[in-house]
């Protein structure tokens, strides 16, 4: 999958004010692109603004200026109910505590983005949700409920959910920050299979520098800045 | 819009929180059942006391009103046609009580096709000498068949067989008469008319309306027995009494025909006014207090739904971070609501109707209403209706509020606030 350069993602010039208790600049003329294929990791100190810039990034919080590409597309300023689309055609999910809904099995937690994007059948789906479930070996637990895994394979689960639209790029929160180390060390190895083997772009905020130093590109960030790339 | 997803959702929520989902329910549940057993309860009552009055009224009554001409002399002549005549002491000309022409009208009416029927009435001023003493009353000549027919006759009947009347000089006495009387069935009376006329007349039944006063006074015979008790030809008829297809045509129906016959019309609404009024004012308490009920009910889904978003605000933040935007969050509360009303309100309507079929079977006798034997229950599907739709548009709205915040839930702000 991995085809040359192409730009999947690119930031220009972001700033990020938070107002409250008062001003306070938290994101600094942040610039850069991942091109198609690469696993990059942002680090750096809590409170560094690198989850702000994830969520900016991710097209949830739109309150920021600068530019935002996403495919060769402007998407910054766009109305929110065509960025909710673009999340759940083009952006999977990883984050640190919020796994899946308890409400629904392991399955229909996997299946849930692909029926509202709508693009296959309701079979098709359940197939596809397994084949993600046999990338993480955790097809035997497709009809549990949510609540009944584990943290870690909870987190497994929540990455085959951002797999099943082929999405153009997989964003993580501290996908491993709440893990100990056995699953830790299961997540990490997956995020680097789907790496190597799917040529998955993915971008992933962590503080572990393990983690990190497994990445093809670190971006280290230090007060709202880029220091490092 | 996938709506089989946003269903299958708002499903997943509730049986998550399955307990305050049925409690929200039956809450709409007992309010839907109340309301249409209060307006079945309550209609029914009023259709009855209504009845009782206004099944036996007839829509259109004419006679002719003994009264002073109102064209006396002087307003024919031209000399004083403009000044201010004072004429004192008038008295009522030589009129008649009996309806001149009667045949012709009646065959006029008969033809009009607003009317369903007509029945003529004789009403006489009558003692009944018991012992010594006279007792007044009024005996009204009346034509059975057309009577029962047009005015449930029947009904008020409570002893002996109406059909006897046909019989001339049989006599249906008033409840109360009878009773002072102390008339059997079988017995003969004796009673004598305003012209001095003795009539001795077989007792064949009682008549009772539920209204003593009216009891008390009025007793029924064939309109052939009151004329020859009075000394009167066939065509002697003081009251032409008419039932309308519409009962509101009577107004102007009535003011028609007084005109062209010239003689007095009065019609029911002008007589019975204040009943109208009194059912119109039940009416209005029970929807009153019907849709109090519905409102309350509509409180309790909005503070379960706002419970509930609370709850699940990682669920919505999740949605939203994988693609769904706001209206979709919004049509999942809402879904959950109405599924609330619309499922409460199925059975609410179903418990109501049961509840409606309990109460008319509960034993209601009374001597007032000789017809009445259980509670009178109104099972008209307006009701039901009415209730299925205020089900679900309080519904809709007590989920409406809550479904808004939850759709302008922030996720960064839940996903970050860990």
């Amino acid at each position: 999958m991995k085809q040359g350069n192409e730009t999947v993602l690119e930031a220009r010039n972001i700033d990020k004010f938070f107002y409250n208790p008062k001003e306070t600049q938290v994101l600094k003329e942040i610039t850069f692109q991942i091109p198609r294929g690469e696993f990059v990791s942002v680090v750096g100190k809590s409170g560094c603004g690198k989850s702000t810039l994830l969520y900016i990034l991710s097209t949830m919080d739109t309150a920021f200026t600068g530019e935002l590409w996403m495919d060769k597309e402007l998407i910054s300023g766009k109305p929110a109910n065509y960025l909710a689309k673009l999340r759940n055609e083009k952006i999977g999910f990883v984050f640190q505590f919020h796994y899946l809904l308890n409400e629904f099995s392991v399955l229909e937690n996997i299946m849930i983005p692909g029926l509202k994007l709508g693009k296959y059948s309701r079979e098709e789906l359940e197939h596809r949700a397994i084949e993600k479930l046999k990338i993480f070996e955790m097809e035997d637990h497709a009809l549990k409920k949510a609540y009944q895994l584990s943290g870690g394979q909870k987190q497994r689960v929540a990455i085959a959910r951002a797999l099943i639209n082929d999405p153009l790029l997989i964003m993580g929160d501290e996908p491993t920050g709440n893990l100990d180390k056995k699953n830790s060390d299961i997540v990490y190895n997956k995020f680097k299979e789907l790496a190597q083997e799917f040529g998955q772009t993915m971008l992933i905020v962590t503080h572990d520098p393990e983690f990190a130093a497994g990445t093809d590109r670190i971006i280290e960030m230090e007060d709202g800045r880029i220091v490092g790339q | 819009m996938n709506w089989k997803l946003l269903i299958e959702i708002s499903q997943a929520l509730m049986t998550a929180r399955l307990k305050q989902t049925l409690i929200a329910a039956i809450g709409v549940t007992f309010s839907i059942t109340m309301f249409v057993t209060l307006l079945g309860f309550m209609n029914g009552l009023n259709e009855m006391l209504d009845g009782l009055v206004l099944n036996r009224t007839p829509h259109i009554r004419f006679y002719n009103e003994i009264k002073p001409n109102p064209d006396q002399p002087i307003d024919l002549s031209d000399d004083f046609s403009n000044s201010i005549n004072i004429i004192r002491s008038i008295r009522p000309s030589t009129s008649r009580l009996s309806i001149y022409n009667s045949e012709s009208i009646m065959k006029t009416l008969e033809e009009d096709k607003r009317v369903i029927g007509l029945s003529p009435k004789i009403a006489a001023q009558v003692f009944f000498n018991v012992g010594t003493i006279d007792i007044t009353g009024v005996v009204n000549g009346i034509d059975v068949d057309k009577e029962a027919s047009l005015f449930a006759f029947q009904d008020y009947v409570t002893t002996g067989n109406f059909e006897e009347l046909k019989q001339t000089n049989s006599i249906i006495l008033g409840k109360g008469a009878a009773d002072r009387m102390l008339a059997d069935i079988g017995d003969v009376i004796q009673a004598t008319s305003a012209q001095g006329n003795k009539i001795q007349l077989k007792v064949v039944g009682y008549y009772q309306s539920g209204l003593g006063d009216y009891d008390n006074a009025n007793s029924f015979a064939s309109i052939e027995t009151v004329q020859k008790m009075l000394g009167e030809p066939a065509s002697y008829i003081t009251d032409i009494q008419v039932k309308l297809t519409d009962l509101d045509l009577a107004p102007a129906m009535a003011k028609e025909y007084a005109g062209i016959f010239g003689i007095d019309a009065d019609d029911i609404q002008t007589v019975n006014a204040q009943f109208e009024t009194g059912t119109y004012i039940r009416t209005l308490i029970s929807y009153a207090v019907g849709i109090t009920l519905l409102v309350v009910s509509g409180f309790g889904i909005y503070n379960i739904l706002n419970m509930m978003i609370y709850e699940k605000l990682d669920t919505i933040a999740i949605l939203k971070a994988i693609g769904f935007n706001s209206s979709d969050v919004k049509r999942i509360f809402i879904t959950i609501a109405l599924a609330i009303g619309v499922i409460g309100g199925s059975i609410g309507l179903l418990l109501g109707y049961f509840a409606c079929l309990g109460i008319e079977r509960i034993p209601f006798e009374t001597e007032a209403l000789p017809t009445i034997k259980t509670f009178p229950v109104d099972f008209n599907v307006k009701y039901y209706l009415i209730g299925g739709v205020f089900s679900v548009i309080t519904t809709y709205f007590a989920g409406y509020f809550p479904a808004r915040k939850a759709s302008s839930v922030d996720p960064v702000d839940i996903i970050r606030g860990k």
